[in-house]
């Protein structure tokens, strides 16, 4: 099922790139890089089954990391919001230089 | 430097078999070239040490063209009277010092060259085969270009040698009487110094690149001289324009130069005289190299078209005049083609160029000289003349006649510049105490000065026949011996087949010779009228002056005297072998292992050989054309007519146009001068200096930096979004990459 | 390969969940409201969890569940409610038409590259023997064949793992706070 699994992955990871792309919701665009974040966790159980249980400890620690990271993140936009009101990306500018 | 040389002085330089000359004075060459050198540097000291110290300052500022001036300062015999410029001078606080250190390096110089030369007797003179060459250090060995530091002493550089330190010698002394009174005394003994050390490292030269480095030199120092007095514009100007035409020539002179590396692989005259007949005559090659040679030699050298500079150059100091412009300097050009020899042989159709070119500078300087009022400018243009005469000579392969005309025309052409030295130092003195503005070199302002300055009058008279060409003076000689030589050659030569633009060389040659007897007609009527209006009739200096006029000291007298010794008696050196009284080719017989092989390579093996008969008409013609020429000026120009310069008319027609020099200056100013300064000005300096560089370079770059800043900052928009595109974007690329590896 | 004694339930199963899960992104991805958008990411996590269990990693399926659709929605869910962001007809949303075909057009790229570099081929080698996982998990548990490699190879990086999440707390409660100035 390599094959199969690479193929769902793939098309998933796409999704979710183009949702960063397209949408200007921080809290969503925030939602579609989770989307590929789990897609290529998808890509490494895959490749667990085939070639050995490294694949799946990568996956763990994929989970934590991704943790962590929708904290501070989060944290971050509410943060933000306080300060300008709206989490629209496009009036999001502070790093204009 | 001086440890090794007194090192070298004192070991003999090895080379491959033993000279005649070693362990002579010979060995004391270098000796000869560096003292000049060493009067360069102590009078230039002393120059440099009193600009720093209180007192007249120098350049002289309001000195203008004029000779010495009078000691105003303690001249009470003026009083009441208006204030004179402000250049109260009295001698420079160093000029005693100087007057002995200038011309002693000189006198020293030539002793001891007259002692090598008479080593060089001992040797066997014009018997040596081979010459002898002193080898200081190795200056470039670059992969095959070896050039050393050498010196190279036959008999063409002893003759050189002599001139030079002998008449500049004469010419050192005369200027401490001369230039006594200027502020700008050891200065210009420094430069004189400088000349004569440059002008000899020329004629001793072992090779190409040191006789370039001496060519160089002189024209530096040229100019240096001629724009003595560079405060006043038109004397910085005349220097500028010597110094710019001279490179003209050098370029040749640099072109021939590496053509003849390429070709022959050494540039030791030496070497190349071997190389030499590995070439094939009358090629192009050889014709080319010869041609650009003689470029160098026509800047050099003051032929046509590049005799545009010495007329002016007659603003520096007489003296100056008469050893730069007169002596030496220009005669380095004629020593060139000597020296060149076997080159020149190879190639008939570039003789026929110079014999062409030089005998057309004789007659058309010649022409011009009839009209001029500067007796300076007389002279000069009668210098451009009779070299022309030389590279006739040298050119038609008489290289014993170029060399000889060269020797006697040293003599009597300085005698007629110091001569007319001494008349504008009289003048000027006169007029300085009638404080006169008028000019002291003119010729309508002369007049009857035979009765102030009767020793000078009569040694110009004796160098005025010489340069005629009247027999039993020198001059009659050197330019019989070339007429005759020019003549024979149209007859018999290699040249006489050669062709040039299809025109047969013996066509050439001949149109050569009539063009030279013309030339010695015009020769003879300028000259003579130019003693008339000087020395002859009515005095038109004015009364007052008249009183103030006398004779030069003896100083500046003495060496005239010894010129004009050498101007009567130095036909004794070439005497023809047809004439019988006494030693017949002295010089011939001297100079002969270094231009015999080639002078016999003109006529095809056999020696000139005209028979006596011919011989004798020829010298008739020459004389007789000699007289007339006198006879006509001393008929058709009465002196009586003259008017001062300030009461005289405009020229009109024909003369005019000789006055003015056939307005050769000014259409060299329209034609070439111009475009020049228009295209520098407008091409190069507003278009690719201001406007390419300036603005496009400097400007633009910053510009360039400040626009990509602003564009480039436009990527930092602060917004999230942009940057998630731009990093996909990046991905996919970098996929790509990945694919497609 | 499919599995043991019913390899066609396994397949079927499979591309079940990968279906749904496709579908519930392109939903997710595609929704105005961002609670909305949350649960339906929600529901794809799921899917995939049930798609690690069919891999043979039963622990991570597991996880997978508790942690990110347990946990980390979760917290997605809290800060948009506590921002009151649920409305869908307050927030212009995504970008115009053109910005969306060709963002359609990347994500098609993309694809395309990424379907091509899965035709690289491994070495055989490395390719454990058929039903491998599954035996394992068989023999000694769904734990233990993460647990040993964890604990023993991995163990610096699960060290610094926590180290990781205690920057992370610190960080988030430190950027959470109110400061004084805009304390209401």
């Amino acid at each position: 099922m390599l094959g199969e699994a690479l193929f769902f992955s793939a098309i998933l990871f796409a999704i979710g790139v183009v949702g960063v792309l397209t949408r200007r919701n921080a809290i969503i665009v925030f939602m579609c890089v989770e989307l590929m974040l789990n897609a290529v966790n998808l890509s490494f159980v895959a490749f667990a089954q085939a070639y050995g249980v490294t694949g799946q400890v990568f996956v763990f620690f994929v989970m934590t990391v991704a943790a962590a990271e929708a904290a501070v993140g989060l944290a971050i936009i509410i943060a933000l919001f306080r300060h300008r009101q709206t989490v629209n990306l496009q009036n999001i500018n502070l790093l204009k230089g | 430097m001086l440890p090794l040389l007194l090192q070298v002085a004192a070991a003999p330089a090895a080379h491959a078999g033993a000279h005649p000359l070693n362990g002579t004075a010979a060995e004391w060459l270098w000796a000869v070239v560096l003292l000049p050198l060493l009067g360069f540097v102590i009078n230039g000291s002393l120059s440099i040490i009193a600009a720093y110290q209180k007192g007249p300052a120098d350049p002289s500022a309001a000195h203008g063209e004029h000779a010495a001036h009078d000691v105003h300062a303690t001249d009470d015999t003026h009083g009441g009277h208006d204030v004179h410029e402000p250049d109260v001078v009295a001698r420079h606080r160093y000029a005693g010092i100087v007057s002995i250190v200038g011309p002693a390096v000189l006198v020293l110089s030539f002793l001891l060259t007259a002692a090598i030369f008479i080593a060089m007797r001992g040797a066997g003179g014009g018997d040596m085969p081979a010459p002898f060459i002193q080898r200081y250090f190795s200056w470039m060995p670059v992969g095959a270009l070896n050039i050393d530091v050498a010196f190279q002493l036959d008999q063409l550089s002893m003759v050189m040698m002599l001139v030079i330190t002998g008449v500049g010698a004469l010419i050192h002394v005369f200027s401490v009487g001369y230039m006594r009174d200027d502020p700008g005394y050891p200065r210009y003994f420094a430069y004189l110094n400088l000349f004569v050390f440059f002008m000899l490292l020329l004629v001793l030269g072992s090779n190409y690149p040191i006789l370039f480095i001496g060519w160089e030199g002189v024209g530096l120092c040229s100019y240096l001289l001629i724009g003595f007095w560079f405060s006043d514009k038109v004397n910085a100007d005349a220097g500028k324009k010597a110094f710019i035409v001279n490179r003209i020539g050098d370029f040749g002179v640099l072109v021939a130069m590496f053509m003849i590396f390429a070709n022959l692989g050494t540039l030791e005259f030496v070497g190349v005289r071997e190389a030499a007949g590995t070439l094939v005559p009358g090629a192009a090659l050889v014709t080319w190299i010869c041609l650009f040679l003689f470029l160098g030699c026509v800047g050099k050298s003051a032929q046509i078209p590049l005799y545009v500079w010495l007329p002016d150059a007659m603003a520096g100091p007489t003296p100056v005049s008469a050893l730069i412009h007169a002596a030496t300097m220009v005669t380095a050009g004629v020593y060139l083609v000597a020296r060149s020899n076997m080159l020149f042989v190879l190639a008939p159709v570039a003789q026929l160029v110079v014999v062409l070119i030089g005998a057309l500078t004789a007659i058309f300087a010649a022409s011009i000289g009839l009209k001029q009022w500067d007796i300076k400018k007389v002279l000069a243009y009668s210098t451009v003349s009779q070299l022309g005469y030389m590279f006739v000579a040298v050119g038609s392969g008489a290289f014993v006649a170029g060399i000889f005309h060269l020797v006697t025309h040293a003599f009597f052409k300085a005698l007629l510049f110091l001569g007319s030295g001494s008349v504008i130092y009289a003048m000027h003195k006169a007029y300085h105490h009638t404080h006169s503005h008028e000019d002291a070199q003119d010729m309508r302002n002369m007049g009857g000065l035979k009765a102030y300055l009767p020793w000078t009058f009569g040694l110009m008279w004796a160098a005025t026949l010489a340069i005629a060409g009247i027999p039993v003076l020198s001059g009659f000689f050197s330019k019989d011996e070339i007429i005759g030589t020019l003549f024979s050659r149209g007859l018999h030569s290699t040249l006489a087949k050669a062709s040039l633009f299809g025109i047969p060389g013996s066509s050439i040659l001949f149109l050569s010779y009539v063009l030279a007897l013309a030339a010695a007609f015009m020769t003879a009527t300028y000259m003579t009228r130019m003693m008339l209006y000087t020395f002859h009739g009515p005095n038109r200096s004015g009364e007052k002056e008249q009183q103030h006029l006398h004779e030069a000291p003896w100083v500046m007298t003495g060496p005239l005297v010894v010129l004009g010794v050498l101007t009567v008696a130095g036909g004794w050196l070439n005497i023809p072998k047809f004439l019988p009284i006494g030693p017949a080719g002295l010089l011939e017989h001297w100079l002969e292992p270094v231009v015999g092989e080639a002078q016999l390579q003109v006529t095809n093996g056999t020696p000139t050989e005209l028979s006596h008969g011919t011989e004798y008409a020829l010298v008739g013609i020459a004389v007789l054309i000699a007289v007339s020429g006198i006879a006509l000026a001393l008929r058709r120009l009465d002196p009586a007519t003259l008017v001062p310069k300030r009461e005289a008319k405009p020229e009109e027609g024909f003369e005019r146009v000789l006055e003015e020099k056939y307005y050769v200056d000014e259409i060299y100013n329209a034609t070439v001068v111009k475009p020049t300064v228009g295209i520098s000005r407008v091409l190069l300096w507003r278009g690719i200096d201001q406007g390419l560089i300036d603005k496009a370079g400097v400007h633009g770059s910053a510009w360039l930096a400040r626009i990509a800043g602003a564009i480039g900052s436009h990527v930092q928009s602060g917004q999230l979004g942009t940057y998630a595109w731009v990093l996909v974007l990046g991905v996919i690329a970098v996929l790509g990459a990945f694919r497609y590896r | 390969m499919p599995h043991g004694t019913l390899p066609l339930l396994y397949t079927f199963h499979f591309y079940l969940f990968g279906i749904i899960s496709v579908v519930s992104a392109l939903l997710f991805v595609t929704r105005k409201s961002p609670v909305a958008a949350a649960l339906w990411l929600v529901n794809t996590m799921f899917c995939l969890a049930a798609m690690y269990v069919l891999l043979d990693a039963p622990f991570i399926g597991v996880i997978q569940v508790l942690v990110y659709a347990g946990a980390i929605m979760v917290v997605f869910l809290f800060v948009i409610m506590l921002l009151n962001l649920g409305h869908p007809s307050e927030i212009a949303d995504a970008r115009g038409l053109g910005a969306k075909l060709i963002a359609g057009a990347i994500g098609v790229a993309l694809l395309a590259e990424v379907f091509a570099l899965i035709k690289a081929r491994t070495p055989d080698l490395l390719t454990l023997p058929e039903g491998y996982a599954a035996a394992e998990v068989a023999r000694t548990g769904a734990i233990a064949p993460i647990a040993g490699p964890l604990f023993n190879e991995y163990l610096l990086a699960f060290e610094v793992t926590s180290v990781l999440l205690l920057a992370a707390i610190i960080g988030a409660v430190i950027l959470g706070k109110r400061k004084e100035a805009d304390a209401r």
